[in-house]
């Protein structure tokens, strides 16, 4: 379906947190959105592979933007997550100190955390630390306590914005890479991609660790972004109750370091390394990441259970030299706003972040809101099985039988949530779409018996997908290669 | 005279077989097996040696089943195994059907039929 | 009052043999929850042959021996609900389950049989560094897609684990006109049965690499080759002798895992060995009036042995079942040990009570390497009571030995029951 030309007041490019944060908070304004995706869904880049932590806000040097964004974002995503109804969970964090050279460094942050605004931080001594976190280094000597963090599903965040931005408007293009940016004669910028051309008054980059490229198309101070990796292991949730809290150790030139931390799915999360890498697909797995992680993550948590690992995987961050990211308009080209160089603390930081990139372009294009109560700030999230009463279940199964129809066995997620995925706005159209909107395939046997289920499920609610047809996560990632006697067949007829 | 050592596959047991052979191909000693099967086994082996071709075919008019599962009723020599796959390629049935039921008479011309394993 | 003196979990070929056990010739209540839409489990799609040669004394292939055990079952009177996901099993063996056509329901039993099976290993436990693309599959889920829904998962195709699945499959993908380039095992000895390394792989040329494995996976959305390495007798890979084969699928067959989440729920002691409960001679669990048989409490080589040990659980299942309540006891009551030494990995049972034992009692056993020429024997407390001579002894297949009732009783006092591997 190419369109040849499409006009739209804002081409937000990237459909990440940061990207589908802005396009929600334009779309409060009578501003014409469009989201611009490279990949087949949102949720494809940085926001897919993290630590899917809500960081306190300490780490930051005070009066940066960073630290400023991260505290506000902390508040505002406990906010958005009952608006939105996605899953968080305020469960606190502790950066675990081993040794008393190192206490100082905790004082620094401590004193670094106050000044950046955050509430009731407190140093606990290791005795209060072993009570709060039992399985804690035997090394540690006491924490910095940051009861305002806490764990978010980043997969529902992301998709949680992006349906809401489209209820409210948005318009989403996927499989839609931004590959040249020019000067549109109407004062403009006239976007080429492979599924058309796009004519916006403003553009905002949201691209990632492509945002330098992006960046560069149009001019001004040359951008550059390095995709620092992070490598993690994911924990079966066996293994999920081996920490209460999100668990650092104390941080190194190269990042936060290996933490410890529980999921909003039941699992455990270790990572992530830092490796400065050129490829900005770079997003595999090396023996000696994952040999890192294993090692590192001792040094704050005792006897992490690694024989109960069930996915390792590999996230990139969009780090720049100055490490801060780069929020405004480009002084030297007027209508184009960076959004570049998020990187931790970006997730946290998202709902804040969407918010000041809407002012900036709010500013620019002198937008107006819509009027009162036209934009819907709600949106019903896809019900979590687990979470619920027999009563509620139940009471579910008489609505809909399909919530009778478990497909996950792992998870326990069942048709209809399925279903309900495909068929929302930015809905599902991928195996990994139905993983990030669900939790489907995530659990212990890893989509081994549910893959076939939620094809067929798949092709079945989407006129234009057969069943071969069904991909992983988009063009190229089919997950079949046809059907059975079709290369026998085809040798016989020979 | 030769000796061939052969691992024996009509039970999960897997017995070592030496099966000992004139020159001319006369066997002279089945040796290793723990029961007849593996005599008759290995001494079809040295000889002609044969399989049971398991294998799926599209079924239609069938509410529980896309695929029905099929195996040839007996033995079919084994250099010509690809040959009743390949005949079975453009065969679809049809349900009813029940474990048991001819899908392929006679297949590749082995005087070997296809049945259904499965019913739908 | 329960609503069924026995409710078993799972309807493959261990929930039909329990089931028809538990039914006692039609004197007791037996309902079988299956999640799948029909009865007879993963041997739905295992449709080559091979299965039934002690149970049946022929080769059937794995949907007509689910078949057979299914019409055994349905003529002795099981009820079976399909299509049923059961959710939690309480300590007091209460079942909550979900399906599309009855929704929520708690269900009572006087006991229960855990018979769900097992699961593969998938990828991520092995943390094989590289990609995640498209095309990475269990032997499982492939013979699923080809044998059930009549897809093909690729065209050029590695296999990493010899597992018997894995190497079932790497026939099933030839004869489907894949080419299987080879079959990397990461141990000096396969997983899998001889016969299947005969019948599927060197029937067809395919090569299996023992001590190798797969060190990367190239491709970012669809599998493009992996790269296979020597490793050396820790596991490790040896460097330099890494090879690149292009392939667009990898398959999986590197273990199976019993499927114990609902006996964790309900507070079932489990194996760290097995992975599965640790039961006593009833295949009781820790917890009183549950049992368990089949995969999901050891994982098992051929589905005849299944078959047999269900039964046991089936009918001990009944007869606890039978008891008044107040006089069922403690349940699983601690026994005599029953301790795996020398090479044995583990036992099934764990425990022993001469007194509940029957007549002759199986125990079931594997063994952690492949061992020539070596005796199994059997210690009660210090004397040796039993020693086989068995030629080889390899990680693939269980191994039994059988104690009597008589040979316990008549020694009071007992306190453990050794079995260890000896040198010829």
């Amino acid at each position: 379906m190419k369109e040849r030309e499409r006009r739209c007041d804002v081409a937000v490019i990237g459909a990440g947190v940061c990207g589908c944060a802005a396009a929600r908070e334009l779309a409060r304004t009578t501003a014409r959105v469009c989201v611009l995706e490279r990949e087949d869904d949102v949720c494809c880049g940085t926001s897919k592979a993290n630590s899917a932590i809500v960081h306190a806000g300490y780490d930051a040097m005070p009066g940066s933007l960073m630290a400023r964004l991260n505290v506000e974002g902390n508040a505002l995503m406990y906010e958005l997550a009952k608006k939105l109804q996605f899953t968080v969970k305020n469960i606190g964090s502790l950066v675990v100190c081993t040794s008393e050279r190192g206490m100082g460094g905790l004082r620094e942050l401590f004193a670094r955390g106050v000044a950046n605004g955050v509430p009731d931080l407190r140093i606990v001594d290791r005795d209060t630390l072993r009570s709060m976190e039992p399985n804690v280094s035997p090394n540690a000597i006491g924490a910095l306590w940051a009861p305002t963090a806490g764990i978010v599903d980043p997969f529902a965040l992301n998709v949680a914005l992006a349906e809401n931005a489209s209820t409210n408007g948005v318009e989403f293009a996927f499989n839609a890479p931004v590959t040249s940016i020019e000067r549109d004669p109407g004062g403009g910028f006239a976007l080429e991609t492979p599924q058309g051309r796009v004519i916006a008054r403003c553009v905002v980059n949201a691209a990632g660790v492509y945002a330098d490229q992006v960046h560069n198309m149009v001019g001004g101070d040359r951008l550059e972004i390095t995709p620092r990796r992070g490598q993690y292991m994911l924990l079966d949730t066996t293994a999920g109750n081996h920490v209460r809290h999100v668990v650092f150790a104390l941080p190194t030139k190269m990042g936060k370091g290996v933490l410890v931390a529980p999921t909003t799915h039941g699992n455990l999360i270790v990572g992530p390394t830092a490796e400065d890498i050129p490829d900005k697909e770079g997003t595999d797995t090396t023996a000696a990441g994952l040999a890192e992680v294993a090692e590192k993550c001792g040094v704050a948590v005792a006897g992490v259970p690694l024989r109960e690992v069930v996915t390792s995987f590999s996230g990139l961050r969009a780090h720049r030299a100055e490490h801060e990211f780069l929020i405004g308009e480009n002084p030297s080209v007027p209508g184009f706003v960076d959004c570049s160089a998020i990187e931790s603390p970006g997730l946290t930081a998202s709902p804040a972040i969407g918010r000041m990139v809407a002012d900036v372009v709010r500013g620019i294009l002198g937008l107006e809101d819509r009027p009162a109560g036209e934009f819907v700030d709600e949106r019903r999230g896809i019900p979590s099985m687990n979470d619920l009463s027999f009563g509620r279940w139940g009471s579910l199964c008489e609505e809909n039988p399909l919530y009778g129809r478990v497909i996950c066995r792992c998870c326990h997620v069942t048709e209809a949530q399925i279903v309900d995925a495909i068929h929302r706005p930015v809905g599902a159209r991928t195996l990994d779409g139905v993983k990030r909107r669900t939790g489907a395939c995530m659990g212990r046997c890893q989509a081994g018996f549910c893959t076939p289920k939620i094809m067929e499920i798949l092709s079945r609610e989407l006129p234009d997908v057969s069943m071969e047809g069904v991909t992983k996560a988009g063009p190229g990632s089919e997950l079949i290669k046809g059907h059975v006697k079709d290369a026998i067949a085809g040798e016989a007829r020979a | 005279m030769e000796t061939r050592t052969l691992t024996c596959i009509r039970c999960p047991r897997g017995c070592a077989v030496t099966v000992t052979l004139e020159d001319d191909g006369a066997i002279t000693g089945v040796t290793g097996n723990s029961c007849m099967r593996g005599d008759t086994y290995a001494r079809g082996e040295v000889t002609h040696p044969v399989r049971v071709v398991t294998t799926t075919v599209p079924v239609t008019g069938s509410a529980t089943e896309k695929m029905i599962s099929v195996k040839t009723a007996g033995d079919v020599p084994k250099d010509r195994v690809f040959d009743v796959v390949r005949a079975l390629a453009d065969v679809t049935a049809t349900a009813p059907l029940r474990i048991g039921d001819v899908i392929v008479h006679d297949v590749a011309g082995t005087g070997v039929d296809v049945v259904a394993t499965k019913d739908a | 009052m329960s609503d069924y003196d026995v409710i078993v979990i799972g309807g493959g070929p261990a929930g039909l043999a329990a089931a028809t056990a538990a039914r006692g010739g039609g004197r007791r209540s037996v309902l079988v929850i299956e999640r799948d839409q029909k009865l007879g489990g993963i041997l739905n799609q295992c449709i080559h042959n091979g299965f039934g040669l002690i149970t049946f004394n022929e080769e059937l292939t794995g949907p007509e021996y689910a078949a057979r055990y299914e019409r055994i079952a349905r003529d002795a009177g099981v009820e079976f609900v399909l299509d049923t996901m059961v959710l939690d099993v309480s300590p007091d063996r209460v079942v909550t389950c979900v399906s599309e056509a009855c929704g929520m329901r708690r269900i009572s039993a006087g006991a229960v049989v855990l018979a769900m099976g097992c699961r593969e290993r998938p990828r991520g436990a092995l943390n094989i560094p590289g990609f995640r693309p498209a095309g990475i599959y269990t032997a499982g889920t492939a013979q699923r897609l080809v044998n059930i829904e009549g897809l093909l998962p690729g065209r050029e195709v590695v296999i990493l684990g010899s597992g018997d699945i894995g190497l079932i499959m790497a026939r099933r993908m030839t004869l489907e006109g894949a080419h299987v380039a080879c079959v990397a095992e990461l141990m000096p000895y396969s997983g899998g049965l001889k016969r299947n390394i005969v019948q599927c792989l060197d029937d067809f040329g395919i090569p299996l690499l023992l001590s190798h494995t797969v060190t990367r996976v190239e491709g970012r959305r669809r599998v493009e080759a992996v790269w296979i390495a020597r490793v050396d007798e820790k596991g490790r890979p040896v460097a330099g002798t890494e090879e690149r084969y292009p392939c667009d699928t990898l398959l999986l067959s590197v273990g199976l895992l019993p499927e114990n989440e609902l006996s964790r729920a309900a507070g079932v002691e489990l194996s760290r060995v097995t992975r599965g409960p640790v039961v006593n001679e009833s295949l009781e669990t820790s917890v009183p009036g549950i049992f368990a048989c089949g995969n999901v409490l050891h994982v098992h080589d051929l589905v005849d042995y299944v078959s047999e040990e269900a039964s046991a659980a089936g009918a001990a299942a009944g007869a606890w079942a039978d008891r008044p309540v107040g006089q069922r006891g403690q349940g699983a009551r601690p026994g005599v040990p029953v301790i795996a030494e020398g090479g044995v990995r583990y036992t099934v049972p764990q425990s022993i009570d001469p007194e509940r034992m029957p007549g002759r009692l199986t125990v079931r056993f594997r063994v952690g390497g492949v061992f020539e020429d070596r005796r199994v024997c059997v210690y009660l407390d210090n004397e040796r009571v039993i020693a086989r001579r068995r030629p080889i002894l390899v990680p693939g297949e269980m191994e039994d030995v059988t104690l009597t009732r008589e040979a316990l009783l008549g020694r009071p006092g007992l306190a453990r029951v050794v079995v260890t591997l000896e040198g010829a």
